[in-house]
């Protein structure tokens, strides 16, 4: 059938649905809910990890593969340093470029590396807002709360009470530096809600919110002269005698030679592994997100947490094809968006927790009431045109330029037609495990952001992503900071990998990888 | 597993049996699928891409491209990963343009306004020749903004430049060598950091947290056990 002929059930529907309300779920068909429906809990994509820190624990096995992998890096590198730095971060996103500025403010002399160029990441791309609790009836035990309850009550208490105590603090900070968050009429910032929050706390530079902040963090980082290296690729840390952390090897990508820094304390802020695509699924995240932090820090020893949940998204969009894993900001559900099947129903709370809604939309599609594309896609509609009739003609426009322009480039105007939206890959919901000042269990190496695990539990909260970057980006730079100025520069060594060697030939060396990936293997080899 | 019904299915026999067209990219000729973003079509054709990709979501700027579609002597702009190919259509990428970013510190200005001029003299120089906003992929009237800018309304550049994704693809064009995303990023700044107004419930919040006003609500759930804790977090709704 046509497409239009399709969304006709939307249209048709929509009146009726305005004045429905559907309710949560209840804790216990949640659960049942997700166990039945959520990627996470199909146990045939998981497999326990051979050796290293976590040895056992399971994890999809696209991840579990690159964790085992070898390194490109021979043992008898030349380790001569060509540069050394107090502070050396890898990841040019929201929180290697809030450790830069902290670390630096500090006093450290810091190195910002990142394989693509400064700013490249996922943090630009964030659309939904900011969670922090500015609102008089909010409060940071609120903010709490709700995170826990996202998470399945799995958070680090420890990493939550300090992510949101500083929330507040963060934003005065970002207003400081020029970031345009929106206002009230008052001149009070403005608060929305976002989906699993009891109270509206997400702070947005319209849909823009996370470009913005990367703008003026990029430009902060460039004014305030600190060192980059762009376009080069972690591929090894380096370690001492005693195992403690000194440095990095990267690769040049524009001419393929290695560059070794040497560093006091080094923090990695490598973002997470859309593009891995583990399940097959599409993502919305950056070319660059494959994981590259997780592997260097599994093999210098670092223990890793909550490894084996990730977020879909529940809304990626489906159609046209060149949009696939983009996604469509849940701010839009925010505002009164509405899924809908292809009867004309509803089948979920809208605002439920992203993890609670995704497993809903792959409930419907598998049980047949999906709307198919010919390439074999399925997913649910995103009634769009609700909003404008709702608040009116132009709310979209106004709300969410960036989105409305998206489609328009592909001839769909989302203020009349219905977008067809099914899961995508979008977030890892652990990582290498820290404490409150973002160190990992090795001595002098710190995680921040994405890459990190703990703060988010089983399901990180919307808006909460770019909170967390702030806060332990500046959490790590300033700690680092303060660690660089009391001590020397240790040897640099590749014995972390020796032993690393030695328990993967004890396991036979299966993984037959070379890991970090870097980026995505996209480029066709033939024809 | 889903259940195969005809009546929910968007026609798209494009997709099944993709039509090639003939593109070329950057002078060379290749065939590609219709409809495949920019990008893809160069993956496709067995290219290599390290500069030039990012977000892939048409947020970081990062694949600024120049295209011509066929037989229309007039070159374009787009974000390669959001602009799908078309038969004759013949593109290359942006190499990145040395434009010159002036370093301030955005905090201490002390009249930012005026301080334009100092980092950006080429500012007002502008001759209207709107090559800048023709050749802006996200729509901002570019030329507009550069003269709001000499003029002071720094706000309406701040809204106007909301979108820009710092491509840069208005620089190259401009024959006054104005970098006018670079020059609205500074009048972004200036205007969020010196001319909004003070968010008073942020400090309030701020001072309550210092001064431990949420002390005694911390004490008693981070002493709560898990069932504990379960239970009053379901109470807050």
């Amino acid at each position: 059938m046509d497409i239009h002929a399709l969304q006709q059930i939307v249209h048709k529907t929509r009146d009726a649905r305005r004045k429905q309300t559907i309710p949560k779920f209840s804790p216990a068909d949640r659960d049942q809910l997700i166990h039945k429906y959520h990627p996470d809990f199909r146990a045939s994509a998981y497999r326990p990890i051979k050796f290293g820190p976590n040895e056992g624990d399971k994890t999809v096995v696209e991840l579990a593969t690159l964790l085992e992998g070898d390194s490109p890096i021979q043992d008898d590198l030349d380790l001569t340093p060509h540069d050394q730095a107090d502070v050396l971060i890898i990841g040019g996103g929201g929180a290697g470029c809030a450790a830069a500025l902290h670390a630096h403010g500090a006093g450290a002399k810091v190195i910002l590396a990142t394989k693509l160029r400064l700013g490249d990441s996922n943090s630009v791309m964030a659309q939904g807002g900011m969670q922090i609790s500015v609102a008089p009836e909010d409060s940071p035990v609120t903010h709490f709360i709700d995170t826990l309850k996202g998470g399945h009550m799995q958070n680090d208490h420890a990493l939550l009470k300090v992510m949101v105590e500083d929330g507040p603090s963060i934003a005065k900070w970002l207003l400081e530096l020029g970031v345009l968050f929106d206002r009230q009429a008052d001149g009070n910032l403005h608060v929305k809600k976002g989906g699993g929050s009891s109270k509206p706390r997400l702070l947005t530079c319209s849909d823009y919110t996370g470009l913005e902040i990367m703008r003026v963090l990029k430009d902060e980082v460039i004014n305030q002269k600190i060192q980059l290296l762009e376009f080069a690729a972690a591929v090894e840390l380096l370690s001492d005698d005693e195992g403690n952390c000194t440095g990095a090897i990267f690769k040049d990508l524009d001419n393929q030679r290695h560059v070794v820094v040497a560093a006091k304390c080094v923090i990695l802020a490598t973002g997470g592994i859309g593009r891995l695509h583990i399940q097959g699924f599409p993502t919305s995240n950056h070319y660059g997100a494959t994981g590259d932090g997780l592997c260097l820090a599994y093999r210098m020893g670092a223990k890793l947490d909550h490894i084996d949940t990730f977020q879909y998204h529940p809304s990626g969009a489906v159609y046209p094809e060149q949009l696939i894993g983009a996604l469509v900001t849940e701010g839009i559900r925010s505002e009164g968006g509405q899924l809908v099947n292809a009867k004309g129903e509803r089948f979920v709370n809208e605002l439920d927790t992203r993890d609670v809604v995704s497993s809903s939309i792959i409930r419907e599609c598998e049980e047949g009431r999906g709307i198919r594309t010919m390439s074999g896609r399925v997913g649910v509609w995103l009634d769009t045109p609700l909003l404008d009739a709702e608040h009116g003609s132009g709310t979209l426009e106004k709300h969410f330029p960036a989105m409305m322009l998206q489609f328009e480039r592909f001839g769909i105007d989302i203020s009349k037609d219905p977008v067809l939206i099914y899961p995508t890959l979008h977030y890892q919901n652990g990582g290498v495990k820290i404490d409150t000042n973002s160190e990992t269990n090795v001595r002098n190496l710190f995680v921040a952001g994405e890459a990190s695990g703990g703060l988010h539990g089983r399901n990180r909260l919307m808006g909460n992503s770019l909170l967390d970057l702030m806060v332990f980006g500046k959490r790590s730079g300033l700690t680092a900071a303060g660690h660089a100025k009391e001590m020397k520069q240790g040897k640099l060594t590749l014995k972390h990998l020796q032993r690393f060697r030695a328990e993967a030939k004890k396991h036979g060396n299966v993984s037959g990888v070379i890991s970090p990936m870097i980026l995505p293997a996209y480029t066709r080899k033939v024809g | 597993m889903a259940q195969e019904s005809t009546e929910n299915v968007i026609d798209q026999p494009e997709v099944l049996k993709p039509r090639m067209v003939t593109i070329e990219i950057a002078g060379k000729k290749v065939d590609v699928p219709e409809g495949i973003t920019v990008i893809k079509a160069m993956w496709y054709a067995g290219i290599d891409v390290v500069r030039g990709v990012g977000c892939l979501g048409g947020f970081c700027g990062a694949c600024a491209t120049y295209y011509r579609t066929k037989d229309d002597p007039k070159v374009r702009t787009c974000l390669a990963c959001q602009t799908a190919v078309q038969d004759g259509m013949s593109f290359t990428m942006m190499p990145p343009f040395p434009a010159r970013k002036a370093t301030y510190e955005i905090q201490t200005l002390q009249d930012p306004k005026q301080d334009l001029f100092n980092f950006y003299p080429e500012a007002p120089l502008c001759r209207n020749c709107n090559a800048c906003t023709e050749a802006c992929p996200q729509r901002i009237d570019v030329r507009e903004g550069v003269w709001k800018a000499v003029f002071g309304d720094f706000k309406s550049v701040s809204e106007m430049f909301m979108d820009c994704v710092m491509c840069g693809m208005c620089t190259p064009v401009c024959i006054a060598d104005i970098a006018p995303n670079l020059v609205a990023l500074y009048v972004s700044r200036a205007q969020g950091a010196h001319f909004s107004e003070q968010a008073v419930g942020l400090d309030t919040r701020i001072k309550e947290i210092q001064e431990g006003r949420f002390n005694d609500e911390w004490n008693k759930i981070l002493k709560m056990n898990d069932q504990e804790l379960a239970e009053h977090c379901a109470t807050v709704k």
